[in-house]
């Protein structure tokens, strides 16, 4: 079984999240605009991931066809069809939601390593969608470029912190609802089926719907991100839809501390914090990067929320038995 | 029409060559250590580059490239199962194949800083230049020779395992390692082995490519995830499936690009999902394997 972050106690975690909140608010008067929503941006991406490989438990090795591929839906019908932003923003989550139907159908079925690579070989016919078939629409190898922001139900966003702050708002509520999707009902269901799938089934749990809702769900939000990301940027590239992408992510999720509710956030602003430092200092992020994956996998497996969590807990119990 | 659909035949045995030659590698390090190698596309990589350095600073030729590559590579990999890999067996499996995605990153990169991203050119040694004359076909030498060796290669390692006691010892540690071990036998010793062993057939691989493609550092992603869509389509874990799936694969998916080329890239994975639908496990999978 992978190694979550427990759960996360409900008062540490209201702490963290107005830690968060107030972080969030600032964000943009302490690193560069653009930076700072792509923090936002990213950090919903590792949200939707962690849905599902910390929440259901299943490792998706692909999740860049939903972000990437969203993104360029969201930037095509904006570009070349003239799209209301917002309307195409739910496109974007649309298509994402449909295609991880699909995929789902097909290997939902399928646990671990399995789905894991059936994932990542569904992402590759994505990314060859987007760098061949489709290249009259995607701009192939040159990206997607020029992609108007418009307005937000009539906030202009030209403005980069009015874009900023327009996103952080949108990322709260998506982020609160999946909150509440986490300790719903369906949320325990996803949970026993982590934990146990084989009880969860003797328990009369359809698991296999279960998990490809889950599926859906996450996609959606990772695609919303990708629509996000496109709109705030002006373009989007063949990068995006790359299984790089798909790594990203999960190394995101892992770093934050997957199975807890903060620790995508945090890993997602940690992970581009420090990018954005190493692409000034070599172009080949990778040899970093790998490096800080490899240990996190090594030693770190809990990340950075799960790792406090155990701490706190730990100190709870201690503080328990000397009363 | 006929001699061109038979080059493309052939074409598609060429590539097969090289998904059997690295599902086959997968397969077996998935058998024994239930680990999904993501770093084996690298390992092809370094056999190539292994190749490529010989020759441009030591003057070696093909064919001590093709022994000495894949022996240092072996190294590499025996390395890494040791110091990285061996930390988290008892862990989810999916741990491992996440530590072998770091570790894809970090030499790919590492490599493209050293080499840049553009490849380089490998010559076809002298003796498999020019092309030969096949009764039906004119076709190349040396795709000849890469459909020949890798045959000869998967054949090899397919007796080894099945008829040879080492072979008995290896399938025996596969279905119950701690009973092997009671039996005296140094099962750590003989994991890394195998590791190793799944290396040294990835960089064979790589130097059988070099000179077919250029040499450069993202070699290896061309052909990692076509090959994953392989190991699938077989089912995981069977030794003459990974290797009879790896040319039927190959010889599919060019003739589908010489009736429809538009599809070439994608048919592997349209493959893929039909068999996912009408054979979950895999064409030589059991059900157990997919767990």
């Amino acid at each position: 079984m992978l190694t979550t972050g427990q759960s996360d106690t409900s008062r540490a975690r209201n702490y963290v999240g107005f830690a968060l909140l107030i972080l969030g608010i600032a964000l943009p008067w302490i690193v560069y605009p653009v930076l700072a929503t792509n923090i936002i941006v990213w950090a919903l991406f590792a949200v939707g991931f962690n849905l599902l490989l910390g929440y259901t438990g299943l490792l998706s090795f692909g999740h860049a066809m939903f972000f990437g591929g969203a993104s360029y839906v969201t930037g095509i019908v904006i570009l070349r069809y003239h799209w209301p932003m917002p309307l195409a923003l739910v496109a974007g989550a649309v298509f994402a939601a449909v295609l991880a139907y699909v995929v789902g159908a097909l290997s939902i079925r399928r646990q671990g390593i399995y789905f894991a690579m059936i994932t990542l070989a569904f992402a590759q016919v994505v990314y060859f969608g987007v760098s061949g078939a489709f290249i009259g629409l995607t701009g192939g190898e040159n990206g997607l470029q020029g992609v108007p922001r418009g307005t937000f139900f009539g906030i202009p966003l030209t403005d980069d912190r009015v874009m900023y702050y327009v996103w952080f708002v949108v990322a709260v509520v998506v982020l609160a609802f999946v909150q509440r999707v986490i300790h719903s009902p369906f949320g325990q269901v996803l949970r026993a089926i982590r934990e146990n799938e084989a009880r969860a089934k003797s328990l009369g749990y359809d698991t296999e719907r279960y998990k490809l809702m889950a599926f859906i769900l996450s996609a959606a939000v990772s695609g919303l991100a990708g629509g996000m990301l496109v709109v705030h940027q002006h373009f989007t590239v063949m990068d995006n839809v790359d299984w790089r992408t798909s790594g990203e992510v999960v190394m995101m999720t892992l770093l934050g501390g997957m199975g807890t509710v903060y620790g995508p956030v945090i890993g997602a602003a940690f992970y581009l914090l420090l990018s954005d430092r190493l692409a000034l200092l070599v172009n080949a992020p990778g040899v970093f990067i790998g490096l800080i994956f490899v240990i996190t996998v090594l030693i770190f497996r809990r990340g950075i929320v799960g790792e406090l969590v155990a701490r706190l807990s730990a100190r709870r119990v201690r503080a328990g038995q000397r009363a | 029409m006929l001699e061109s659909l038979g080059g493309q035949i052939f074409n598609g045995l060429v590539s097969g060559a090289f998904y059997a030659m690295l599902s086959l590698g997968l397969a077996i390090i998935f058998g024994l250590l239930r680990i999904v190698n993501f770093a084996h596309g690298t390992m092809y990589m370094l056999g190539a580059f292994v190749a490529y350095i010989g020759a441009q600073s030591l003057g070696l030729n093909f064919w001590v490239a093709l022994i000495a590559s894949p022996i240092i590579v072996a190294v590499v990999g025996m390395i890494l199962e040791r110091v990285l890999l061996s930390r988290l067996y008892k862990l989810d499996v999916l741990y491992n194949l996440l530590l072998t995605f770091g570790i894809t990153l970090f030499i790919e990169d590492a490599m493209r800083l050293k080499f840049g991203m553009q490849g380089s050119p490998y010559v076809i040694p002298s003796q498999l230049e020019g092309a030969l004359n096949l009764g039906f076909m004119i076709y190349p030498t040396y795709r000849l020779f890469v459909i020949v060796a890798s045959l000869a290669v998967c054949i090899a390692v397919w007796l080894l395992i099945e008829k040879t006691p080492l072979g008995a010892t290896l399938r025996a540690a596969t279905e119950n390692p701690a009973l092997v071990r009671a039996f005296g036998i140094n099962v750590p010793a003989m994991v890394t082995a195998v590791f190793g062993f799944g290396c040294a057939l990835a960089a064979f691989a790589g130097v059988l490519a070099a000179p077919v493609n250029n040499v450069a550092p993202l070699m290896g992603d061309d052909i990692i995830i076509p090959t994953f869509a392989v190991v699938v389509i077989g089912g995981m874990g069977s030794i003459i499936g990974s290797i009879v799936t790896g040319f039927l694969v190959g010889v599919v998916v060019a003739l589908g690009a010489f009736f429809y080329p538009p599809i070439s890239g994608t048919l592997i994975y349209i493959l893929m999902a039909f068999v996912l639908l009408v054979k979950p496990a895999g064409l030589f999978g059991s059900v157990e394997g997919i767990r």
